[in-house]
């Protein structure tokens, strides 16, 4: 059927304006079935706009985006949930008046009808406890289980970060986009994210836009590097470690400026 | 004894047997309340009972999904006129219709207002509920002939049925009907808000992207929430036209709205109990404040404004002592026993007080 061939993303002369800011020129990249692709750039790069053009929270000017092979511009934000697209964003992004058990359930493409919960009936309960059960697996692998009465606010950093990627992985995505998932995470917390990235890449592609190159390297199976808007290489961890390009437009920069970007 | 444990089990465990056995309970309370205080009484508790099915769809929208609304005391007047409409002329309509027609009405008319919320946000949302609460009385007031124009429309009152006996007091017989309807409407909102509605309502109001890229559809959820919010103040308009016997547009003045907004805020933002805690504030305070003024032999310049000038300082107070509502202070102080006298079930998490969640079980 051409199932495995066809690219899970494909982006094509993608092309985003914001007033004088070409935020991204003529892109094009493919995502292929089981692909672990990192996207790293300086900041500014048009990364996150990237994500967002795929998730259709801005509208380029010009160029394609598919999923699946089916077109994908235009497609609500709330629609991509129920495609098999997850994202997190950059930075937070939890809901801070739900608890984590909330926070991760709420991923769920899977609901209780608004009558069934009006009404409370059983069948939104037996939904409700089935929903709480996989939260709570969820949680139990990222290794967070017992906080999941809490707010999140309570909690440290690092475990916000793992829930919002519990909350991604509550909806079963065959394409999840991490934005910048390690920024402002201990060693420890980076490495076992990594592993645990390397699990998921059985069940979905991941695309992850990330600064930390070490993190990086150690997940992806290619880069895609963007600098003012446009690719400027592409390849695997090894041919970009070694490319000059990317030397001097993003490591070099890197080493005078690390970990420039951690959120505020 | 495990037996009864275990059906008591079955049936509290559902949702539905939950809530039903708190209205249940509540019921009974009440019931057993009215009956025993006089005619007067009834008569104010049936004004908590109302407020408190407006505040708590209020709360619903401003408390749990974030849009301020400075306009549900012009829903309520929809919800009055609507019954009054179907009352005037001393038409009889069963009260379960003509409360229903209310609900319709103005859930009808909160999905228009509903959709052009959602499209606003923060000072443009309150804007726009503001010429609500204005235009309606004006409407009201233009259309004479059908509104009855500033004198208003005189509501036929629900004598009580026979069975009740003849001197059954009317007071009581309206107390009743306004407590079974705050109850009904506490039960369907604790339900809703205790599952994926009430999340959603939360994510929206803490962060759109992110529910949009968990499947939320942000207008919808906004929309759905000013409807169920119009509804519950159609309700509780349509109640106070019984309450009140006559409906005119000086009832339904921004003040109105103003002090819905006061009672959720004094009893806690985002929580079903608080807004039964502030309409008790809001029918009792004043009450008390305008009893301690006449008490005093003050010249009367004094005497009539004494009561409002309390009444501004015990909110200011309320405010400064209990900034999260007295259902944050409640809360509070459970959290406070919880972790002085032990008994903490499932390890209870020291110093977070939930005060955004609904209790309808509190
Ligand atoms: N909504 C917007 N309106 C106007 N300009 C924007 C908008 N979003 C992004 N930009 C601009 O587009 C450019 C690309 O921004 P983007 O956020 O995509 O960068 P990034 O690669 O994610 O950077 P970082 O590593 O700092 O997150 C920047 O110059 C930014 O100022
Ligand atoms: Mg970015």
């Amino acid at each position: 059927m051409g199932e495995l061939s066809r690219p899970t993303l494909e982006v094509v002369d993608l092309k985003i304006r914001f007033g004088g800011i070409l935020a991204l020129d003529e892109v094009s990249l493919r995502i292929d079935p089981g692909e672990v692709v990192a996207i790293i750039g300086p900041n500014g790069a048009g990364k996150t706009t990237l994500f967002n053009a795929v998730c259709g929270f801005v509208r380029p000017d010009s160029g394609r985006i598919n999923y699946r092979g089916e077109p994908l511009l235009g497609t609500a934000p709330h629609r991509l949930a129920r495609l098999g697209i997850a994202r997190t964003l950059q930075g937070l992004g939890l809901w801070p008046g739900l608890t984590v058990q909330e926070n991760v359930v709420a991923g769920s493409r899977v609901r209780p009808g608004l009558l069934p919960s009006l009404l409370a009936l059983p069948s939104s309960d037996r939904i409700e406890a089935e929903l709480a059960s996989k939260a709570h697996e969820i949680l139990d692998r990222l290794g967070i289980a017992g906080h999941t009465r809490a707010y999140p606010g309570t909690l440290p950093y690092g475990v916000q970060k793992r829930v919002i990627i519990a909350r991604a992985l509550m909806a079963e995505p065959s394409l999840l986009l991490l934005d910048e998932p390690v920024s402002g995470l201990s060693a420890q917390d980076i490495d076992e994210l990594a592993a645990l990235i390397k699990q998921l890449r059985a069940r979905m592609c991941v695309a992850v836009v990330e600064h930390h190159l070490d993190f990086v390297m150690a997940i992806s199976d290619r880069v895609i590097v963007l600098n003012l808007g446009r690719v400027i290489a592409s390849g695997t961890p090894k041919e970009i470690r070694d490319d000059p390009q990317v030397a001097t437009a993003y490591l070099g920069e890197d080493v005078k400026s690390p970990e420039a970007s951690s959120d505020a | 004894m495990v037996a009864v444990q275990s059906r008591l089990d079955r049936l509290v465990r559902p949702t539905f047997g939950r809530h039903l056995l708190f209205a249940l309970g509540a019921a009974v309370v009440l019931l057993l309340l009215s009956s025993q205080i006089g005619a007067y009484d009834d008569y104010n508790l049936t004004a908590v009972a109302i407020f408190a099915v407006a505040a708590a769809g209020l709360n619903l929208l401003t408390g749990l999904n974030g849009q301020l609304s400075l306009g549900h005391g012009a829903l309520m007047a929809i919800g009055a006129y609507t019954a009054s409409l179907l009352l005037k002329d001393h038409h009889q309509f069963p009260v379960i219709v003509v409360l229903l027609a209310a609900v319709l009405s103005t859930g009808v008319i909160g999905i228009g207002f509903g959709y052009a919320a959602a499209r606003l946000r923060g000072p443009y949302l309150a804007g726009a509920t503001l010429t609500l609460a204005v235009a309606i009385p004006q409407v009201a007031t233009r259309y004479k002939s059908i509104f009855g124009g500033e004198s208003g429309l005189t509501v036929a009152p629900s004598s009580p049925p026979d069975w009740l006996g003849a001197d059954f007091p009317p007071e009581r017989w309206l107390a009743w009907i306004a407590f079974a309807a705050a109850i009904v409407t506490m039960v369907l909102l604790a339900n809703l808000l205790r599952g994926a509605p009430g999340r959603a309502f939360k994510a929206v109001r803490d962060n759109e992207a992110a529910a949009a890229l968990a499947g939320i559809n942000v207008a919808r959820t906004q929309v759905l929430a000013f409807v169920v919010s119009a509804a519950c103040a159609g309700l509780a308009g349509a109640l106070l036209a019984y309450w009140t016997g006559v409906t005119a547009p000086a009832g339904f003045t921004l003040a109105l709205s103003l002090q819905l907004i006061t009672a959720i805020v004094i009893g806690g933002l985002g929580s079903l109990a608080g807004a039964v805690w502030g309409s008790l504030v809001l029918v009792f305070v004043p009450l008390l404040t305008s009893g301690m003024a006449s008490r005093l032999s003050l010249p009367s310049s004094v005497a009539d404004n004494l009561p409002l000038a309390i009444y501004g300082c015990i909110l200011v107070i309320a405010m400064l002592v209990a900034p999260h509502g007295i259902q944050g202070a409640l809360r509070r102080i459970l959290a406070y026993g919880r972790a002085r006298w032990g008994n903490t079930p499932g390890g209870g998490q020291k110093g977070v007080v939930d005060w955004d969640d609904p209790a309808p079980d509190t």
